[in-house]
């Protein structure tokens, strides 16, 4: 198995590296949340122009057909900067469910790329994470089909123009056959979207459906195995960013107990704090290696789906676990709203739950790995 | 400690018990049961309303207007508070300088401080860090010099909470320069609207704002706020350490609370046919913190029982805060976890509301994260128990 980077890859991320320490230095975190979505904007076209956004997105629709060692290549940099650009739900996410779905879908890939749209997915509902629970109804008319129902939680959704909509055409609530895709532009009449933001800078929503004229998207009761490949891809591009954010996190950390002096001598000349920056390192090596073969994996004929979940639920608790000592080793300042490290605690938080937490994770594997 | 209630506890028990029945008003659950603090109006008010009762100051001593409670009586009127989802008596007053003053103070620093405190008359805040002085306390530079019958005090004081509703401020300070760093620190009460000091609010991670930092340029404090002795502030911090054992048990205490939050959420979790309550895989992760706060109330009992016995309780405090600190974090995380994905939801950005429990299940386990760094960090705890008990 192969570990490091192409040179081209390389050249990616540093080139992502750069832009975050331009666009989303530490020092300057505060005033670019404050920016909201208007700042988010200017970057996001910023990243069309740099050609990330069509990176993942395949020749065919007007991308570059770049695999997961690519985006894992970006995500990583989005991780170290804590840069919250609603990339993985775009161009990962919302990309791999259309793929090859259709005249609209393959029209609204290219303008994806373009960063002329956003498009986000509303696939769970009921307070769950499991993709095969859907209950909105897909009811066909002669004015076409027409969605009602509630997704309760729709990634990166408040600002979208466009979202992805699984609903049931057929079976019964928590059956993976009778699962279809849809997509319905935001000013969809009888589309209700209630957004949210999240501790981490992301802005996500809420999708009340009421007889809401959509646009079918792909293969009719069976696109329960397209989200599943699309979400192990999101949830794969996850884990460069919580590695990302892991290592730097740790960074920071280091040099924080170099040279914050207590009882006359740096803080990191106490062994017990010594033991604690040896543990974070060592998870973040464990984090990374494990994403470093779950992403190779994808890439390979049969994806291990088993790997993807253990992958998810262990770098989880490996990122919060370092996130959670970097606030500590820091002391006070650790919990502060200036400094940076905080803001990896919280995304780390939020990582955990996008796509379905640590438990959820340990689930999915156990059935995915039963013999 | 007693264990076995008498007559006269178990009527205390009904007491305590119709007073907080009809006391506590639903939406203060939620935060209580977070941590966090309620609105400083409305824990004033909570205050006022104990001390109308003659139950302002459980833990002091009736001949300065406490209620002079046997430690079994203190266990029985925190489990009650406790289990009726009643705020913690702000602290700051009550259980650090309060003590320290009936302790040290002036006869005159007695008659008008503690009676306030009882009532909440004043709000409190505590001046003891500063940038450079965290978990080495003692390397405070705030100065305090004498100028006729005044201490002229520069410096600056951080991480101190409330400082922006309070109306005074225990600090230490030093008064002179000595070659052991502890002695020339002395204890002084400043008031908050004296001339030259200034409240800068220091923003937190759980969004919720406690806390700031106190430039003091040239503020001029009376001679007659000295309490105790000139250079002998840190000794008075000896008080403070009894006393802080006390704080932890009561803070201990109130853990069930934060338990009770997760199991309502976890209930109110839709999973599959039934919620997450029903799975024996969460079931098994809140049994465990459960069993867990079970452990260390009775450490708390054991604390009590020293207390009673007038027996020194060694490390056992620390130990307490080290254990509580830890549930508190845990069983918060629990909860954010029984949210599942409504816990990505932290603020509405539309109009309605957000989620139930949110903001304030996930501001609570954010906040958590400072009980291992306050009140000394758990690697300070740590240090003093190898110290203290294991003599390393
Ligand atoms: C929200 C909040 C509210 C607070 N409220 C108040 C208040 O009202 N009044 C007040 O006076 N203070 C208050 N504090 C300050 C608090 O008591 C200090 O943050 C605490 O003492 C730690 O100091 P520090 O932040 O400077 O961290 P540091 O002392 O710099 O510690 C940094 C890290 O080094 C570790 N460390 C330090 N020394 C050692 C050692 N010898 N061995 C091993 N590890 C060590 C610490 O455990 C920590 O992990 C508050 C703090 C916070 C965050």
């Amino acid at each position: 198995m192969d570990f490091a980077y192409s040179e081209e890859q390389l050249m990616l991320r540093d080139s992502v590296d750069r832009f975050g320490e331009d666009r989303w230095a530490g020092a300057d975190r505060l005033a670019r949340l404050a920016e909201g979505p208007e700042g988010s904007r200017r970057r996001w076209a910023a990243m069309a122009e740099l050609g990330w956004l069509m990176l993942p997105i395949a020749e065919a629709e007007g991308g570059l057909g770049g695999g997961p060692v690519d985006v894992m290549a970006v995500m990583e940099g989005f991780g170290r900067h804590l840069m919250t650009e609603p990339y993985v739900s775009n161009c990962v996410l919302a990309a791999g469910l259309m793929h090859g779905g259709g005249e609209l879908a393959s029209d609204l890939l290219a303008r994806i790329g373009a960063g002329e749209v956003r498009v986000a997915a509303g696939l769970t509902e009921n307070d769950g994470y499991a993709i095969e629970q859907v209950s909105v109804a897909a009811i066909d008319g002669p004015g076409g089909v027409h969605l009602s129902g509630m997704k309760t939680h729709v990634e990166d959704g408040a600002d979208a123009d466009w979202y992805v909509v699984s609903a049931r055409t057929a079976g019964a609530m928590a059956e993976r056959d009778g699962i279809s895709l849809f997509l319905v532009p935001r000013d969809a009449a009888g589309l209700t979207v209630r957004r949210f933001r999240a501790v981490d800078g992301h802005r996500h929503c809420t999708l009340m459906l009421d007889r809401v004229p959509a646009t079918p998207l792909g293969e009719r009761d069976r696109a329960a195995d397209r989200i599943d490949a699309a979400v192990d891809r999101a949830i794969v591009a996850h884990l460069a960013e919580a590695v990302g954010s892991m290592e730097s996190a740790t960074a920071a950390t280091l040099d924080y107990v170099r040279t914050r002096q207590q009882f006359g001598v740096p803080i990191g000349t106490f062994q017990v704090i010594q033991h604690k920056l040896v543990d974070m390192s060592v998870a973040c090596e464990e984090a990374r290696a494990l994403a470093i073969v779950a992403t190779r994996g994808m890439t390979q004929p049969g994806a291990g789906r088993a790997l993807i979940a253990a992958a998810k639920a262990r770098i989880s608790q490996c990122g919060i676990a370092v996130a959670q000592q970097a606030v500590q080793l820091h002391g006070g300042v650790g919990t502060s709203e200036e400094l940076v490290v905080s803001h990896h605690l919280r995304r780390q938080m939020m990582l955990d739950l996008a796509h379905g937490d640590r438990d959820f994770q340990r689930a999915r594997f156990i059935l995915l790995s039963a013999g | 400690m007693n264990l076995d209630l008498t007559p006269d506890d178990l009527a205390f028990r009904e007491e305590v018990r119709a007073f907080f029945a009809d006391g506590i008003p639903e939406d203060w659950k939620t935060t209580v049961r977070a941590g966090l603090r309620l609105p400083p109006e409305t824990l004033v008010a909570y205050q006022r309303r104990l001390a109308a009762r003659g139950w302002g100051a459980p833990t002091w001593p009736v001949e300065h207007g406490g209620t002079g409670w046997s430690p079994t009586r203190l266990h029985i009127f925190w489990s009650e508070a406790s289990a009726a989802d009643a705020p913690a008596q702000y602290h700051q007053g009550l259980e650090l300088i309060g003590p320290i003053i009936f302790t040290y103070g002036s006869k005159a620093q007695k008659d008008f401080y503690l009676p306030r405190i009882i009532h909440a008359d004043d709000w409190w805040c505590q001046g003891y860090s500063e940038p450079g002085a965290g978990s080495d306390l003692a390397a405070i530079r705030t100065r305090a010099d004498r100028d006729g019958d005044h201490y002229v005090v520069n410096g600056q004081k951080m991480w101190t909470s409330y400082a922006h509703v309070a109306d005074r401020m225990f600090a230490l300070v030093r008064t002179s320069a000595e070659a052991r760093r502890q002695q020339g620190i002395s204890l002084i009460l400043v008031d908050m609207d004296t001339l030259g000091l200034r409240v800068r609010p220091i923003h937190t991670l759980d969004e919720k704002y406690h806390t700031n930092e106190v430039f003091l340029d040239d503020v001029r404090v009376p001679l007659a706020n000295l309490v105790g002795e000139e250079g002998q502030g840190w000794g008075y911090g000896k008080v403070l350490l009894d006393r802080e054992r006390m704080v932890a048990a009561a803070t201990a205490m109130f853990l069930p609370q934060t338990l009770r939050a997760v199991r309502d959420a976890a209930r109110r979790r839709r999973m599959g046919g039934g919620t997450l309550l029903d799975q024996s895989g969460f079931r098994a992760k809140l049994a465990q913190v459960e069993i867990e706060a079970m452990a260390l109330q009775a450490m708390v009992m054991r604390l009590m029982a020293d207390a009673a016995a007038g027996a020194d309780s060694g490390p056992r405090g620390s130990m307490v805060k080290l254990r509580w600190s830890e549930l508190i974090q845990q069983a918060t995380a629990l909860w954010v976890e029984a949210l599942g994905p409504a816990a990505q939801h932290f603020g509405a950005l539309d109009d309605g509301d957000a989620p139930p429990d949110m903001p304030l299940a996930l501001q609570g386990a954010l906040y958590s994260r400072v009980t291992t760094i306050y009140g000394g960090s758990s690697e300070i705890q740590r240090n003093i128990i190898a110290r203290r008990a294991l003599g390393l």
